[in-house]
């Protein structure tokens, strides 16, 4: 790279800004539709059966949120921890304890009336999802121990634990031995308004509350000071331990929200399914969406959209759903690398000589 | 015992050929968490390969290749593009998975064709393969888990006994010093990057090729993540990474022999064994002291010439 230098930015004008990032997903769409050329795809008609598959009919359109559910509420809880640069890749066994803790409530309460016992679910959720983050961030505040692999093993481990409540303690004794936990009593299942379960609202509330926390609150503050630089936040005198907890307990509780939504919701019982993933999607929509909730919104949306469409090809035109998962890789990997135009510029090293000959 | 630390060996070599990948990355100061989509990526093409030609040398090139492709966009992103290796990683991953699940959705079922499948029988080593009890446990098994020991040893030599190792642990440890002692830190790390991909494209061919000689798309099954934890737990040396596969290869089938054994014990708990075990020796290590057992200083920190 000896014919060109690079520099560092000044801010550059939101318009270039978003120019370069819509550029970089343009780029992305065309880079995947290569991909599926080369698998003798038809692009178009892949794309254009995704959007069908997504959005084609009412009950395709019901499909596409309740798959944006969860991974909208899992984004939020990956941004909370991520704006403190905690790496939390462990959002699929929060997903899963939480659901856990839910299920608990529904399978082995008394009955109850219907508001209790879904309030008493989320506060279970909250708690399962929490305590399995709050383990990674204890070690992390007192002995500095890696997050990420800790996270990662988390999700193996709550993964293992759902898998034997499923197909051994919790089995249900009256599904003639097929693998499943008893479905739920109605008083535990979550309503439905406008023919899909309230989950959307639950998560449309919580993009609120989590943006005006990251935005308006000292907490919110406060994580995003640590995520910007530890030496600024101690110099401050923040307790930087107890924010890393306290960032993770919502992180964690948030991504237990989304399980109980999803054993409450979709699959009326507890499954070693039900997080499908969501906890890694998340990573990517939440970085997508450069850490801000509102934004994670439509990011998520989008991507339920690629999910639910994958879903569809698979079943339209043979083509595995794992696509959705090439594509969704493309574009990050686009997006991450327009990052760097962002940041820098490019400048012929032939004008820095002249520029300095000008100075001289 | 013997044939239970030979089956050991077996379980150990993906991962075998995985940490040494990642530690082979990480010397160049970046943490790659992409390992499990190398490996899928390595294990679907290796298998296609196979599939498609039967030779067993030619699988093993795919396999690299694949490897190292990952591992090429994750260079690209993070040396040259500076972009967030955390992220960039984890993308790589979720990639690989979906690349091994659409490339390899046509071959599902498949059997490695015999040819393949001759070439990897296991086979005594001459002279070797008689020692008492080491010879039953290392000596008598296939050419790729040969082929494993000779990287931990290539590795090895190369790392702390000439000058590119040397060269390369000064780029891990100060990407800035080793640029001004006149190290091409660039190409230091694309090298070592690219090699770390192929040999986890290795390790997930093993897995395809000779383990489970069957397509699936979840072969991998979380192997890649447990490797990057051997890193840690081996200390970033080559030669502790094959008793530290081993240890975890064994972990993840001893849960079986108990079971055979007639011990009652549910599959679904011992199958947690491995992932808490990782755990502990991640937080048991943080004890260690020394500058040996140190990661590479700057690890995970972006290098930019003009910033300094």
């Amino acid at each position: 790279m000896n014919f060109l230098r690079l520099a560092k930015r000044d801010d550059l004008p939101k318009k270039t800004e978003w120019l370069i990032r819509a550029g970089a997903i343009l780029l992305s769409l065309v880079f995947s539709g290569l991909i599926l050329l080369l698998f003798k795809l038809n692009p178009i008609e892949v794309f254009k059966t995704i959007i069908i598959g997504s959005v084609g009919s009412e009950m395709r359109i019901h499909q596409t949120i309740i798959k944006s559910v969860p991974l909208i509420i899992t984004s939020l809880g990956v941004l909370v921890a991520f704006k403190m640069k905690f790496w939390n890749i462990g959002g699929e066994g929060q997903i899963l304890m939480g659901a856990f803790a839910a299920s608990y409530v529904a399978l082995f309460f008394p009955e109850m009336p219907r508001a209790m016992a879904l309030i008493l679910m989320i506060i279970a959720a909250v708690i399962g999802g929490g305590i399995w983050a709050f383990i990674p961030a204890f070690f992390k505040a007192k002995m500095g121990i890696n997050e990420t692999i800790f996270t990662l093993m988390m999700n193996y481990v709550a993964i293992k634990f759902v898998t034997f409540l499923q197909y051994q303690a919790w089995m249900d004794p009256n599904a003639k031995g097929f693998p499943r936990i008893a479905p739920f009593p109605e008083w535990a299942l979550l309503p439905k308004l406008f023919g899909v379960h309230i989950g959307y609202i639950i998560a449309i509330i919580l993009v609120v509350l989590v943006h005006l926390f990251i935005k308006y609150t000292k907490k919110g503050y406060e994580i995003t000071v640590v995520g910007e630089s530890i030496e600024t936040a101690r110099y401050a005198g923040m307790n930087i331990n107890k924010i890393i907890v306290i960032a993770m307990l919502i992180s964690g509780g948030l991504c237990g929200i989304a399980g109980m939504i999803q054993v409450s919701g979709v699959e009326k019982t507890l499954a070693v399914g039900i997080s499908g993933g969501y906890g890694f999607t998340a990573i990517i929509t939440a970085w997508l969406a450069r850490l801000n909730a509102i934004s994670a919104l439509f990011v998520c949306i989008v991507f339920a959209m690629l999910l639910q469409g994958g879903a569809y090809i698979q079943v339209n035109l043979n083509v595995p759903s794992t696509v959705a998962n090439v594509v969704q890789g493309t574009i990050l990997f686009f997006v991450l690398g327009s990052e760097f135009f962002l940041q820098y510029r490019l400048i012929p090293a032939k004008r820095i000589l002249k520029e300095g000959k000008e100075a001289a | 015992m013997e044939g239970f630390l030979a089956t050991c060996i077996v379980a150990a070599t993906p991962l075998l050929f995985a940490t040494v990948g990642e530690l082979l990355t990480e010397k160049a100061g970046h943490l790659n968490l992409g390992v499990e989509g190398m490996m899928l990526m390595g294990a679907v093409i290796g298998f296609l390969a196979a599939l498609k030609t039967d030779s067993a040398l030619i699988a093993l090139l795919a396999a690299c290749f694949a490897g190292a492709g990952g591992a090429l966009i994750f260079a690209i992103l993070t040396v040259t593009l500076r972009a967030n290796q955390v992220v960039t990683g984890l993308t790589l991953t979720i990639f690989g998975s979906g690349f091994a699940g659409f490339v390899g959705q046509p071959i599902l079922g498949s059997m490695v064709p015999a040819k393949t499948s001759a070439f990897f029988v296991k086979r005594a080593v001459p002279l070797l393969g008689s020692i008492p009890f080491l010879g039953p446990v290392m000596f008598r098994q296939d050419i790729f888990v040969y082929l494993s020991y000779g990287v931990v040893i290539i590795v090895a030599f190369y790392l702390y006994r000439t000058k590119p190792g040397l060269n390369l642990r000064a780029v891990g440890e100060s990407a800035p010093s080793a640029d001004a002692s006149g190290i091409n830190v660039t190409l230091y790390k694309y090298v070592h990057i690219l090699t770390g991909g192929a040999l986890c494209g290795l390790g997930g061919a093993y897995l395809s090729l000779v383990r489970v000689p069957i397509w699936q798309a979840d072969v991998v099954n979380g192997r890649g993540w447990i490797a990057v934890a051997l890193v840690i737990f081996v200390s970033w040396n080559p030669l502790k990474a094959f008793l530290g596969a081993m240890l975890f290869g064994g972990l993840s089938i001893v849960g079986l022999r108990m079971q055979a054994m007639g011990v009652s014990v549910s599959q679904y708990l011992v199958d947690m064994i491995p992932y808490v075990s990782t755990i502990v020796i991640v937080i048991l290590s943080s004890y260690k002291k020394g500058k040996e057992k140190q990661p590479p200083r700057d690890l995970g920190n972006p290098y930019f010439r003009e910033e300094r």
